[in-house]
């Protein structure tokens, strides 16, 4: 009962049933009224307590970051945009939309058009009102050719931006069904005039302004009054992070008191961790994996039989153990999980299967070993990853070599340019951007040189469908092509492990979205009176 | 002052701008064959082929590099170190407060740290061979084997966790006032002592030692003088030169070597700066930092010089 009662509270947590369900379906599995309830009240957590300052350590910042949320890449200025910085929409635990400064986003019947309808009465930092014009400007600004902005590679299937009124209408190039997820890039903070004046000015309609802010050491916020919906969000009176690039310092720090949350806590210490009185360890499943990735195009990985033995060769259920102490899934060969909406569970696991894996090898009359090229940076445990590869290969009769590769230049000189290397995707929130960002034919960043016009087509014609029955099987099929014809052997799913100080904060929500609930944390947690 | 002194510290001051200049070259080329650009460090992995053009063009990296080593140097003099690539924000502005930041820590190990050395070092001296010698020897090496981060570990286990007396993390900003400052550096202040402890404490004793084999000091034995005053009046003054220039090299240890003590206690000091900015290949701050680094060194190996000239009677007192 424990562990279904467990399922029900995490799913709770995520709001994915409500709290009258929740009672209704403890009772059912034989919880007392007074269990259920204690459980509804952890669950749903109690009213949010205003006031204090609510303190992170995060991993992830430099002091080469700027205020400018184009230039967003790490994980502090992620969390802190989230904090000073309203968006269109955002993603919901359960994979969903929800929607923040659109009211209501609605779609031609080819899903070529779409419409923003901008809600009224949210103001800005500055005290103006956020208007239609300031939408289709920060879109602009992010759309342009000549920009810097991380969101410029999702958006450059937009046509046209126009303000009408209160509302902002875009046209797409070619139909996309997905096109609400894609405004709900991080890079896409709503800023007066989409930020064209002073893109580093680090006013926009969050919960909190930007009191503080010396990149790679410390930012500050302090609570945005006419915050338009303030009783959701911005319940400390002021936010603060430092940055913590040390894992053992962040975890001093949250010991010692001097802050409450950090993020990426390392698997190999997660055990250890969950031992110490007054911190607890959140993790959930998200949608970032650890591929090791094989140029389709390229010898000897050219050869589909070569391929499939490398992938039979690879025993991703010690992989997940070693290297990630279990924090994280299995993963099937193709970039997909569970956490993906429209996701098909019915896909058959792949194994590690050392016979077929030689009989594969001896099929694609491949001799000698095989270079695999390997990095600190690629994961965390990625040199190890890679011997561990490198051992279940050998029991297929495969060599392979271990190439050591400096963490300095890896992304430039290796990844995406070695035919046989190890990486990691965050992953996207729909299958359409994770396939149209990596492995599409004419993907800059098709790390597997995976070239199939079938596959491209299929991803189109699923993009443009809006009969969700119809996209789950496209997509299905594009995940078995996938797993059987391409260039990628995807061990393990990752987890998001953060920690908490279980006393002092409330209100923690699981979000696979992304790490400290999806970098809402800080504004959407409170601190214990 | 006569004549001879003047002659040889303006010697020294010469040689070290010349020094400086020839390794602002040397920083210069350095950075030019760093792989990659920064235009590509700066997007990192999400880097398109259309956003990395216009990177590269608007941050002038297509010049060619003597026209950019000109330019540079004369931005230099002039106080100008121009702007970071990746943050946009004013080199000058930003390196002043981590500079101020790594030049505060510096300065309170040092309080603590060159007094401690010297006066160990005298005692162990003064008991040279028996325990107390021994101890102090064994301590000080022992703490100066382990790694700078294996000590601050300690350091942050046992004062912050166990007894949280005081923070595990450093972070120093404005608005702090001074007591919180200090206490704030406490701890790493504690570890770079210890790291830079027993160098200075060994040669001081070395060097005394060295000049206890003189005949002057037999002769001041011999006059009844107590050991202690033997050591204070005679021999310590003597063996000035040596002790003053392992106490500049740990100075400048303090200000250029201290990077992995600051990722420990994430002290926002001038070796994080450098090491995020090397990252991101943000050629503009590195120099920049180079060159600062390259001028506490060599302003700090003149001071020891100069200091070994003055302290030496046979060139302040010519023939």
């Amino acid at each position: 009962m424990q562990n279904e009662l467990d399922h029900l509270a995490e799913l709770a947590g995520k709001g994915r049933i409500s709290r009258r369900d929740f009672l209704g379906r403890a009772a059912a599995l034989g919880a007392s009224a007074a269990l259920a309830t204690t459980l509804a009240g952890k669950a749903f957590a109690a009213t949010p307590v205003k006031g204090g300052i609510i303190k992170a350590g995060l991993q992830g910042g430099e002091s080469t970051n700027s205020l400018d949320p184009a230039l967003n890449l790490s994980q502090v200025t992620y969390n802190f945009c989230k904090q000073w910085g309203e968006f269109l929409v955002r993603l919901t635990p359960d994979g969903g939309v929800e929607n923040r400064i659109a009211e209501e986003i609605g779609a031609s019947d080819d899903a070529k058009t779409w419409t923003i309808k901008i809600r009224d009465g949210i103001e800005f930092h500055n005290g103006k009102t956020v208007t239609a014009e300031d939408v289709a400007a920060t879109l602009e600004r992010h759309a342009d050719e000549k920009s810097k902005s991380g969101a410029l590679g999702v958006l450059k299937n937009i046509k046209t931006i126009k303000a009408n009124g209160k509302e902002v209408v875009v046209t797409l190039g070619d139909a996309d069904a997905d096109f609400p997820y894609l405004m709900a890039d991080y890079h896409l903070v709503i800023q007066p005039n989409g930020g064209k004046d002073n893109p580093n000015a680090g006013i926009s309609a969050g919960p909190y302004k930007v009191a503080v802010n010396q990149p790679g050491v410390r930012h500050g916020g302090e609570r945005f009054a006419n915050y338009w919906r303030g009783d959701k969000a911005g319940h400390a009176d002021q936010i603060e992070i430092v940055v913590i690039n040390d894992p053992t310092a962040r975890l001093a720090a949250l010991q010692g008191g001097q802050v409450h949350l950090i993020n990426r806590v390392e698997p190999k210490v997660v055990d250890l961790v969950k031992r110490i009185p007054g911190v607890s360890i959140e993790n959930v499943s998200g949608r970032g994996y650890y591929p090791f990735n094989m140029f389709c195009d390229t010898a000897p990985f050219d050869n589909n039989d070569l391929r499939m033995a490398l992938k039979l060769a690879m025993d991703r259920e010690e992989m997940l153990d070693k290297i990630l102490r279990g924090y994280g899934s299995v993963g099937n060969d193709f970039p997909i999980n569970e956490a993906y909406p429209l996701f098909s569970s019915d896909i058959e696991q792949r194994k590690f299967d050392p016979e077929k894996a030689a009989e594969f090898y001896k099929k694609s009359g491949h001799s000698g070993s095989i270079l695999l090229r390997t990095s600190d940076v690629a994961f965390p445990g990625a040199v190890d990853a890679a011997q561990l590869y490198q051992q279940s290969c050998a029991k297929a009769g495969i060599r392979i070599e271990i190439k050591r590769e400096p963490g300095d230049g890896y992304w430039s000189e290796v990844w995406n340019k070695q035919p046989f290397s190890l990486s990691y995707w965050g992953g996207r929130p729909t299958q359409d951007q994770m396939y149209s960002t990596g492995y599409v034919s004419t993907a800059d960043w098709n790390d597997t040189r995976f070239k199939r016009p079938e596959f491209d087509k299929m991803l189109f014609t699923a993009r443009a469908e809006l009969d969700q029955a119809k996209r789950k099987a496209i997509y299905r099929d594009m995940a078995m092509l996938m797993r059987d014809e391409g260039g990628l052997i995807v061990p393990f799913f990752n987890q998001f492990i953060d920690a908490a100080n279980t006393n002092k904060v409330g209100g923690w929500v699981k979000n696979p979205n992304g790490e400290m609930m999806d970098g809402y944390a800080l504004g959407e947690c409170w601190l214990n009176a | 002052m006569s004549s001879p002194i003047v002659k040889l510290v303006a010697q020294r001051i010469a040689l070290g701008i010349l020094l400086l200049l020839a390794v602002s070259v040397l920083i210069f080329a350095g950075t030019q064959i760093l792989p990659g650009d920064v235009a590509q460090a700066i997007l990192g992995q999400s880097a398109t082929p259309e956003s990395l053009a216009n990177l590269r063009e608007q941050l002038g990296l297509n010049q060619p590099a003597y026209i950019r080593y000109f330019h540079w140097l004369g931005g230099v003099l002039t106080g100008d170190l121009g702007t970071a690539m990746s943050s946009g924000q004013d080199i000058a502005t930003s390196i002043k407060e981590r500079l101020w930041n790594t030049l505060f820590l510096a300065f309170w190990a040092a309080i603590v740290a060159i007094p401690l050395a010297i006066t160990l070092g005298l005692i162990a001296v003064r008991y040279r061979d028996g325990w107390v010698d021994k101890l102090i020897s064994g301590v000080a090496l022992a703490s100066t084997s382990f790694p700078e981060f294996f000590i601050g570990y300690l350091l942050v286990f046992y004062f912050a966790v166990q007894h949280q007396w005081f923070p595990a993390i450093s972070t120093v900003y404005d608005g702090m006032s001074f007591g919180e400052r200090l206490q704030a550096i406490a701890l790493p202040a504690a570890a770079l002592t210890l790291v830079v402890l027993a160098h200075m404490m060994r040669m001081t004793r070395a060097a005394i030692l060295n000049v206890m084999q003189s005949a002057y000091v037999e002769t001041a034995e011999l006059k009844g003088l107590s050991a202690s005053a033997v050591i204070r009046k005679h021999a310590f003054p003597n063996a000035i030169a040596p002790i003053i220039n392992v106490v500049m090299l740990n100075l400048a240890y303090l200000v250029v070597g201290v990077v992995v003590v600051e990722v420990i206690f994430v002290y926002p000091g001038m070796g994080q700066y450098l090491v995020d900015h090397v990252t991101k290949r943000d050629v503009p701050v590195v120099q920049a930092v180079g060159l600062i680094f390259a001028a506490v060194y060599i302003t700090l190996n003149i001071v020891a010089d100069i200091a070994a000239i003055v302290a030496n009677p046979r060139l302040r007192h010519p023939k």
